[in-house]
């Protein structure tokens, strides 16, 4: 009877000892290409290296992670971590993994550029709070084999937004394709090009002034160019409020010769494209105040509510070790935002030549990026003006409002959404 | 054979009767407990806590978020606003004119909502009624036809909008048509007018069979005989229909008019996947700027898009109110 009840102590101390050291983490993951699956084959040898942590990676459309996280996470719910690009704005939901981080002066050596976007606490404000996986660029990408077939020369280094509408549409027409420009439906998107036109976007004190001058001059052009044909009307105006919509699809089909979107495409359109037809990612076209799209990527980032900080800090510890980054990188095609891989470079063996050079002209026109582009990615209620800059120019294009009076809703829109932020 | 079969239904019977015998006595107890007239609240309890909880407290929660302000989520957190979300919604220097209201979008919503309902109502019922009255009819492969119409109403809104994107859209089945017969292509979807007409026609095209049914069984449960007196009376083929069939089918008429006028109102996700709401606004619908406004914008305005639907629940009221009255009038007269 004595030795049962010893049996039976033991065994609930292994229990209790075995429970208390176990962790689950849930991780919320969304992927352009494999991003998920090569995280999910890292994972694996976190899980080993600490024994009892177990990750489980639940792959979600980027939609949750835009709309239906953001809701979890004011009510204190959802994933331990999670791959977000809306890292200002989730800020104050991350937590801070530096209490649980091996070495976080070399995290910070590594990541800070892109660590800066999650510190919105004030210049005091030293936290790791997420670890960039993927960093990106927007800019365009071009149907090369229609330019050839239509003998346009690719306008060349300091070429303007105007010379690439003209080449474009002249190719459009020679080869009878049916567009010649399309640029996602994105704030994101349309800020590139509005601050190369001389958008300022923020005041001395860093405070969003969104219409000025410059942002102006792109939308007029933006518009102009929607209703004489050389953008794709289909893209804008074909949808309502500030849902995203791209235009990849056209592209890979052969039917478009200009596309401004990002670096994250590249591996899409080196798997659906493959030998159709050559196409290349061109450096950002100038406009009067520089030539410049906007910085971005994704993040991994670890939240408060959760029940096992010192795992999640672990995990977002290996996360950014370099060894780890690379495999991810090399097998998701993407620029690395860690600063020594940057300086390394990435082998990516698996690419195809025009993704490797296409990852090389994004990888190099995103050091020449206005700083202004970073400050606004950086800004943590951009999304407000992207949302206004959406929903009214696109008003503008169909005719329910003129130009002037999308612009004056635009600046409205962004008071009245930062009075609520506060 | 016959033997055993009588043996299984006398074990199940008996089985069925101790189940009915362990279940007595409690019931006889909580009866002597409660008295016979409140022992039915006790079988309507579960069915209380369910709809209590889940819709009579989010209405509560409703109004609450509907008076209060700021992004955040959690009740605590959200100062007490008043009337200041139902006021922003409302300021408007002319209501018919969009862009003189504060709301803009709103009121487009507003607009674009009211048109959607006196639409794809009106010509629903219409062609639901005449599906129907061909339908009763004796006519060839009626079995077939009824399925028909019924089909789409077994389809998802995702689905129904996902195959009328690909009908649509600028190199969709409809334009390659179009220019196989050596006709001109519209863009479909990016035209204002167009989007509107569509997201009307898929509607009603995606929900008739269902409302075709319900006036069909409507039909079906006139009396012959009035049909008959009327026959032998040598009453015209219009005074049968106008004088008999339809004051007879009122109150079906009645219930496919308030289901198909709330279903109208709160329509949202094939309108979503088909258009998004667009080129603009031209087809956002009320429900579409209130989920934008509490769960896709940043920040996200839960007070205002709390306000909206309440508003939304207080015409939806009015509207349901009216109707069952005319009703009535017309049953009582």
């Amino acid at each position: 009877m004595k030795s049962t009840s010893l049996l039976s102590g033991i065994a609930c101390a292994l229990l209790a000892a075995t429970s208390a050291s176990a962790a689950e983490l849930r991780f919320a993951c969304y992927q352009d290409g494999t991003e998920c699956d090569a995280w999910a084959e890292q994972i694996k040898a976190f899980e080993a290296e600490n024994a009892g942590t177990t990750v489980v990676v639940d792959v979600v459309p980027y939609k949750t992670i835009v709309e239906g996280l953001p809701v979890q996470l004011a009510s204190g719910e959802g994933p331990d971590l999670a791959r977000v690009t809306d890292l200002g704005g989730l800020a104050k939901y991350m937590l801070d993994v530096t209490p649980y981080v091996k070495d976080a002066a070399a995290i910070e050596a590594a990541y800070g550029k892109t660590l800066a976007w999650t510190r919105v606490n004030g210049p005091d404000d030293k936290g790791i709070y997420a670890i960039m996986d993927q960093q990106t660029a927007t800019g365009p990408f071009v149907n090369k084999t229609l330019f050839d077939q239509a003998g346009v020369a690719l306008p060349g280094q300091g070429a303007t937004y105007a010379d690439w509408a003209a080449a474009a549409k002249e190719v459009a027409e020679k080869t009878g394709t049916s567009f010649a420009v399309a640029m996602d439906r994105s704030g994101h998107r349309f800020a590139g090009p509005a601050i190369s036109y001389g958008a300022k976007i923020f005041d001395a004190d860093g405070k969003p002034i969104t219409v000025d001058d410059g942002f102006k001059a792109f939308a007029e052009q933006f518009v102009a160019w929607n209703e004489d044909g050389t953008v794709a009307k289909d893209v804008w105006a074909g949808s309502g409020g500030a849902t995203y919509q791209d235009a990849a699809k056209e592209f890979t089909n052969g039917s478009l010769v200009m596309y401004i979107s990002g670096s994250w495409q590249i591996g899409r359109f080196g798997r659906d494209i493959g030998d159709a037809f050559d196409w290349v990612a061109v450096p950002a076209p100038c406009g009067p105040g520089g030539c410049t799209g906007i910085p971005g990527g994704a993040a991994v980032a670890a939240f408060k509510h959760t029940k096992a900080p010192e795992e999640l800090g672990k995990l977002i510890d290996f996360m950014a070790r370099e060894d780890v980054q690379a495999a991810v990188l090399a097998k998701t095609k993407n620029i690395p935002a860690n600063q020594a891989l940057q300086a390394k470079g990435i082998d990516y063996a698996s690419a195809t030549d025009d993704e490797k050079a296409a990852l090389k002209t994004f990888a190099e026109s995103l050091a020449e990026f206005s700083p202004v582009a970073f400050q606004f990615q950086g800004y943590k209620n951009n999304r407000a003006i992207m949302n206004a800059t959406v929903t009214r120019i696109t008003q503008a294009i169909v005719g329910e409002s003129t130009l002037d009076e999308a612009l004056t809703r635009i600046d409205s829109d962004v008071k009245e959404a930062l009075a609520a932020a506060q | 054979m016959q033997s055993a079969l009588d043996t299984i239904g006398r074990g199940v019977g008996r089985l069925y009767a101790a189940a009915f015998d362990l279940l007595e006595w409690p019931m006889l107890a909580l009866q002597r407990l409660t008295g016979a007239q409140r022992i039915a609240w006790i079988f309507l309890l579960p069915n209380l806590v369910i709809f209590g909880t889940f819709t009579f407290l989010p209405i509560i929660l409703n109004f609450f978020y509907a008076t209060s302000g700021s992004d955040a989520i959690l009740l605590q957190d959200r100062p007490y606003v008043g009337l200041d979300n139902f006021a922003t919604l409302l300021a408007c220097e002319n209501y018919l004119q969009p862009n003189s209201c504060e709301r803009d979008i709103f009121w487009r919503a507003v607009h674009n909502t009211a048109w959607f309902v006196v639409l794809q109502v009106g010509f629903m019922i219409l062609f639901s009624l005449v599906t129907a009255l061909i339908l009763n009819r004796d006519i060839p492969f009626r079995g077939f036809f009824r399925s028909v119409f019924f089909y789409p109403v077994l389809l998802s809104p995702v689905v129904v909008a996902l195959i009328w994107k690909w009908v649509l859209q600028r190199f969709g089945v409809l334009n390659a048509a179009l220019e196989g017969a050596g006709m001109p292509t519209v863009n479909w979807l990016v035209d204002a007018d167009w989007a509107f007409f569509w997201i009307v026609f898929v509607s009603i095209w995606a929900h008739m069979g269902f409302y075709t049914l319900i006036l069909l069984a409507g039909l079906q449960s006139i009396p012959s005989d009035v049909y008959e007196a009327a026959e032998m009376d040598g009453a015209s083929k219009w005074r049968v229909f106008s004088r008999i069939t339809m004051p007879l089918l009122m109150p079906t008429m009645a219930v496919v008019i308030v289901l198909s006028l709330i279903r109208a109102v709160q329509a949202f996700d094939e309108i979503f996947v088909l258009t998004g709401g667009g080129p603009g606004s031209a087809t956002l619908l009320i429900l579409q700027f209130i989920y934008e406004t509490g769960f896709a914008y940043q920040p996200r305005l839960y007070g205002l898009a709390a306000a909206a639907s309440m508003l939304m629940a207080v015409v939806l009221l009015v509207l349901t109110l009216v109707q069952l009255r005319a009703t009535r009038s017309r049953a009582e007269g």
